[in-house]
């Protein structure tokens, strides 16, 4: 008997706490699959955000330490240059890693941090209850934007892999989606490119994931993927924004 | 005797955080504490270290909690303003269990305030230097001698407690160049470190370093089980005393102001008044017993700080207020004179013995 | 009887009084001596009030803030007007009477005035006005040999900068051998 699908290794068997429809089930599937695939599990170190990815600390079956709000990729800074043979990344989202942790994130690119940084983008905070973003479009109705995110008076969102494609220490730089099977094989490819580049000590990648978020968004899940297609992928386009790691 | 080299305070700092085995320096710059970083800055890559000069105060000190974390000795050090920003990860560190060494060489505030020198930081670093229960084991140098020998303890207690080490100086100390005897370094402690996130390597299960509980049952039991751990470390509460046995009046000043009142207390002999000093080397954990102590044969206490009056309340907690006690102080950056301690000294010499 | 001498050497930030404290510590230091520098500035790096304090003693130092110097050394005017009350009775005040027109009040101490900064510009050697003081300070002190001064001089240059050693030497030796006339 041939198993075709089972749980990877890089994934503990812990329920997640995450809502039924919620996409961030399919891309930690998608980490984990990249660390199996790449055989780091046993030096590999994760670092886990403030947000809906808080507990991915149980979830990945690798060392993990969990980050105050947005300063991910300091902490992972400091767990890379303590021991820089070990592979190191974060898991962050929106509010996490273009809010608070903006800083952080635009100097570790700056600085060509050898990590990789996993980014979800759902455009809003999921774990506080579904508020406005720093990602939430132009428009879009959320508990604090609830007559719509008008830029005049909250500004506009936040690009981020267009921003970090413009930075030099940012090697790679590529937004996917999970909508559909073929996006999130796609989107696969990208996150295993970032873990490999990063092994082979080439610097600073960034996969942006367009995710859904199905209980703040007020959707039923297959609507939720529907309205990110619609919604989302024309304000944030898919595509490799930044690559210098291919002409390396 | 070994060769004694000169100093400034702040690099004697740099010097001991190295021969304590620190290889991972995180900071941003701030007068009055930028030789301390420039010395790393100097130092560390020759050794094969990390010198990294982080965009915030917050994002150094949460490199210092990845560093940390990750196995190794990390430091960074900054002056007033920055402790603010750190109190964030400082609270991490303690709600996570990692040792660090941080270092304050302290400036007047507040907001941006002066670069003068100034003890205004004692409640933030021994009361609430960021949220949530938690302390660090703060140690006063008051000779850049003493920065060094610290710094060197400090290292080694972080990691024995897995704690936050924080050297408590001042804008003078840190400027200050005298004689120090590196030799003294001797044989530094360390720790093994099984917690540490180093990669699993396949010989163990995961680690995982994390300071979030949201059930509030476990949290308060892991705050209790802190709480057993800080109350080892008050056990080593310490002080240097100086013709403390017979004294009627007693000086209690750390830093540079200890150096100030021991002046004072010469010329105060000078004069007939008893009178005696207990510099708290420690202080957090306060060295109350130490107070204690005193207040059964002294008559009254004057306590000398750079600040409005805030290590003079550790002092009448200590005592339970059971002798008078009278503050000499300075703030915004000034230094107490000699004449104001010894007045301050002949003022409680005329109380009533009670 | 213990001795602790006090020594403020001011000026402008720029002028070495920095730098001149650290050399006269040093040799100090080298002397067997318990030594203390302790700076005092404005936050500009040049141009700005700068003075030293340096204490040197046998026995271990107190407070290293100097309120009543035995020795001041003024290189500049407004130095010599805010410190010249401050010197103890019978203490020394040095001063370059190149840049310092007035002359000390007090009759209680003893004054030397050596015009340091034209010195260092007519032997070439302009800038070094501070190192033309720390040999006078040396001579007016004596508490350590010209020989330790020099060999606390040569340590306290960085190694890029040995090759102007020698000029840093030369101008130790003509404050050292400066007789007023």
């Amino acid at each position: 008997m041939t198993i075709v699908y089972e749980r990877p290794k890089a994934l503990t068997d812990t329920v997640t706490h995450y809502c039924p429809g919620c996409t961030h089930g399919i891309i930690h599937r998608l980490v984990a699959e990249v660390i199996d695939e790449l055989g780091i599990e046993d030096h590999c170190v994760g670092v886990a955000p403030v947000g809906c990815a808080v507990f991915a600390y149980n979830y990945f079956e690798c060392d993990m330490a969990q980050a105050a709000h947005g300063r991910a990729p300091a902490v992972a800074t400091g767990i890379k240059r303590a021991n820089p043979a070990n592979i190191v990344f974060t898991y962050q989202g929106d509010g996490d890693l273009a809010a608070i942790g903006t800083a952080e994130t635009v100097h570790a690119a700056a600085r060509g941090e050898n990590i990789t940084i996993v980014f979800v983008n759902n455009a809003i905070y999921g774990m506080t209850g579904g508020q406005m973003a720093p990602t939430t479009m132009p428009g879009q109705i959320t508990q604090t934007s609830p007559y719509g995110r008008d830029p005049k008076l909250a500004g506009y969102p936040i690009k981020v892999c267009e921003m970090l494609a413009k930075v030099d220490g940012t090697t790679y730089a590529e937004r996917v989606s999970v909508d559909s099977v073929k996006s999130v094989k796609n989107a696969k490819r990208a996150i295993k490119k970032a873990f490999e580049y990063q092994i082979a000590g080439k610097g600073f990648s960034i996969v942006e994931v367009l995710s859904t978020c199905s209980t703040n968004w007020g959707l039923e899940p297959v609507e939720a993927l529907e309205w990110l297609r619609k919604n989302m992928i024309p304000y944030y386009p898919l595509g490799v924004y930044k690559d210098k790691g291919a002409s390396e | 005797m070994a060769e004694k080299v000169l100093m400034k305070g702040n690099e004697a700092i740099a010097e001991a955080a190295i021969m304590a085995g620190c290889r991972h320096f995180f900071g941003y710059p701030i007068t009055p504490q930028t030789e301390l970083a420039a010395f790393m800055s100097k130092r560390l890559p020759k050794l094969g270290g990390t010198y990294l000069q982080a965009e915030s105060e917050v994002a150094a000190i949460n490199m210092v909690y990845g560093a940390s974390a990750a196995g190794v000795r990390a430091m960074t050090s900054s002056s007033s303003p920055g402790l603010s920003l750190k109190s964030e990860g400082l609270s991490y560190l303690a709600g996570s269990d990692l040792p660090a060494v941080v270092v304050n060489i302290q400036r007047g505030g507040p907001g941006l305030g002066g670069i003068r020198p100034s003890q205004a930081d004692y409640f933030h670093a021994t009361r609430s230097t960021g949220h949530g229960d938690f302390h660090l084991i703060v140690l006063a140098p008051n000779t850049v001698q003493e920065m060094f020998d610290l710094t060197i303890e400090a290292f080694e207690l972080a990691d024995k407690y897995r704690v936050t080490a924080m050297i408590l100086g001042d804008g003078m100390l840190g400027q200050v160049m005298e004689p120090v005897d590196i030799s003294r370094a001797g044989n530094v402690k360390t720790f093994p470190k099984e917690w540490a996130l180093t990669g699993t390597q396949g010989k163990r299960s995961k680690n995982i370093v994390n300071s979030l509980y949201l059930e509030a049952e476990e949290l308060e039991m892991l705050n209790l089980k802190r709480y057993e751990k800080y109350a080892e470390v008050g056990k080593s509460a310490r002080t240097d005393n100086y013709l403390t046995e017979d004294a009627d009046v007693i000086v209690v000043a750390y830093g540079i102001c200890a150096r100030i009142a021991k002046n004072a207390i010469n010329e105060a002999r000078k004069n007939g008044v008893k009178a005696g000093l207990i510099r708290p080397v420690t202080l957090w954990p306060f060295p109350k017993e130490q107070m204690k102590a005193a207040a059964a044969t002294a008559k009254a206490f004057v306590v000398v700080e750079m600040s409005m009056g805030q290590m003079v309340e550790d002092v009448e907690l200590s005592i339970r207020c059971s002798r008078p006690v009278i503050l000499c102080n300075r703030t915004g950056g000034m230094v107490p004179t000699n004449e104001a301690v010894i007045s301050a000294i002949m003022e409680a010499d005329r109380t009533e013995r009670s | 009887m213990s001795i602790t001498h006090e020594l403020m050497i001011a000026g402008f930030g720029g002028q070495g009084v920095l730098f001149a404290g650290k050399i006269l510590s040093y040799a100090g230091l080298l002397a067997g001596k318990e030594v203390s520098w302790l700076p005092s500035y404005g936050p500009e790096m040049r141009g700005g009030t700068a003075n030293i304090n340096v204490m040197i003693s046998d026995t271990m130092i107190g407070s290293p803030i100097i309120d009543n110097p035995t020795m001041l050394v003024a290189m500049n005017q407004p130095s010599l007007e805010k410190f010249e009350k401050d010197v103890k009775k019978d203490g020394i005040i040095i001063v370059d009477s190149t840049l310092i027109p007035i002359k000390v009040k007090r009759t209680d101490v003893k004054a030397f005035y050596i015009p340091s900064t034209k010195l260092a510009e007519d032997e070439g050697i302009k800038g070094l006005a501070n190192m033309i003081m720390v040999g006078k300070i040396t001579k007016e002190l004596g508490i350590f040999d010209l020989e330790v001064v020099k060999v606390a001089t040569s340590k306290s240059i960085p190694e890029r900068k040995q090759d102007l050693l020698a000029y840093n030497l030369k101008a130790i030796e003509i404050g050292y051998n400066f007789i007023e006339g």
